[in-house]
């Protein structure tokens, strides 16, 4: 999933000052699993956004809703009926809803509540960890299915590198090596055959350097 | 300032903190009227919008009374609670509101004395803080 994390309060405070009247979205996808930005968060944030601007003898009105997926263009769609009087929106989706929402309401300045992170997976309650990096050229079918662009800190593709020591990365205590778990996946399949194949540079293209990415699905685009 | 009587929330646990104030009642042991009771069924229920939602409409003091630790009904919804009491007490300061505000404590359903104590100093702590901001606030907004 994409994960994100609420922003400071204050820089949240300072983006809706200038307004009576906002709409607080969010949505029901990833930022809802990751506790970032679903309808309880909506909630919490819209009670500190009224406590906060209540002692300041302002009379905020916040209108609150989230949305089942605020990347798509059908679901903002939605958000038509309750724009009537808002001057500004305030989106807790990650950065792909922000701008879905800012795109369709053109008239409106919309503004980011979250920190869009990664794209990661959930290693226990409440603990997100980055998996993927959108490379758009995936390695796991080689690596033992752990990823050294997303996990390796230095991004090797033939690791490790001397600040692997005891199965973690020099950067921090905290942080695995991926290729430490790489050579020990590849060793409990039997596969260490595998680690011995040098892997060439990467095209580093499809991940980004050759500008913005689209997918167009010749069956499905209209 | 005299005369303020703070308002009080206490989500009180059914199979401890609530039963315990049933047998204040019982054994006739008097606690503060200022503490108003909302009975849930663990305090693992309690999320952070209902604490924050509290004081929001005016609430001067808040707090979540669960079981002891080892003892919830529903293996570990107090220590949930008592995790989300500890964050909301930090988004509480973000907004000016003084962390003491908001307490989490454990009883059990024979702590009837207990119970009665903890409304007691939880009423004259807060009687000590004053009104909350937000009630102030709110009460200077109607005309």
């Amino acid at each position: 999933m994409i994960t994100a994390e609420r922003k400071p309060l204050e820089e949240i405070i300072e983006f809706i000052r200038p307004y009576q009247r906002i709409l607080l979205v969010g949505c029901n996808e990833c930022v809802t699993v990751c506790a970032a930005g679903g309808r309880k968060e909506v909630g919490i944030l819209s009670s500190l956004l009224q406590m906060t601007f209540l002692r300041q003898g302002k009379n905020l009105q916040i209108r609150e809703h989230t949305l089942e997926r605020q990347c798509d263009p059908e679901y903002v769609e939605e958000l038509t009926p309750m724009m009537e009087g808002v001057e500004a929106v305030l989106s807790m989706a990650c950065g792909c809803g922000v701008q879905e929402v800012s795109r369709r309401f053109k008239d409106k300045p919309v503004f980011p509540a979250v920190n869009t992170k990664f794209m990661g997976a959930s290693e226990r309650q409440g603990v997100w960890a980055e998996r993927c990096a959108g490379c758009g050229d995936c390695l796991l079918g080689i690596t033992g299915g752990i990823c050294p662009i997303a996990r390796c800190s230095k991004q090797l593709m033939n690791g490790p590198c001397g600040g692997s020591s005891g199965g973690k990365c020099e950067v921090g205590p905290e942080v695995d090596c991926a290729w430490q778990l790489i050579w020990d996946r590849l060793k409990a399949l039997g596969m260490e055959k595998r680690f011995e194949e040098i892997i060439p540079a990467k095209d580093w293209r499809p991940a980004r350097a050759a500008g913005p990415r689209k997918i167009i699905r010749e069956d499905l685009a209209e | 300032m005299e005369t303020f009587e703070p308002v009080i929330v206490a989500f009180c646990c059914h199979y401890c903190a609530y039963t315990a104030a049933d047998m204040a009642g019982t054994l006739r042991i008097p606690y503060p009227s200022n503490v108003k009771i909302v009975r849930v069924p663990c305090t693992g229920k309690v999320d952070m919008i209902h604490l924050l939602k509290a004081f929001e409409k005016g609430a001067d003091g808040v707090y979540v009374a669960g079981c002891l630790e080892g003892d919830c009904h529903f293996k570990n919804g107090n220590l949930r609670a008592a995790r989300r009491v500890r964050e909301a007490k930090k988004l509480l300061a973000a907004v000016g509101l003084e962390g003491e505000r908001l307490e989490m404590v454990h009883l059990s359903a024979g702590m009837g004395e207990r119970f009665a104590e903890t409304a007691r100093e939880m009423t004259e702590k807060i009687r000590r803080l004053g009104p909350s901001p937000i009630r102030t606030a709110k009460e200077k907004q109607v005309p």
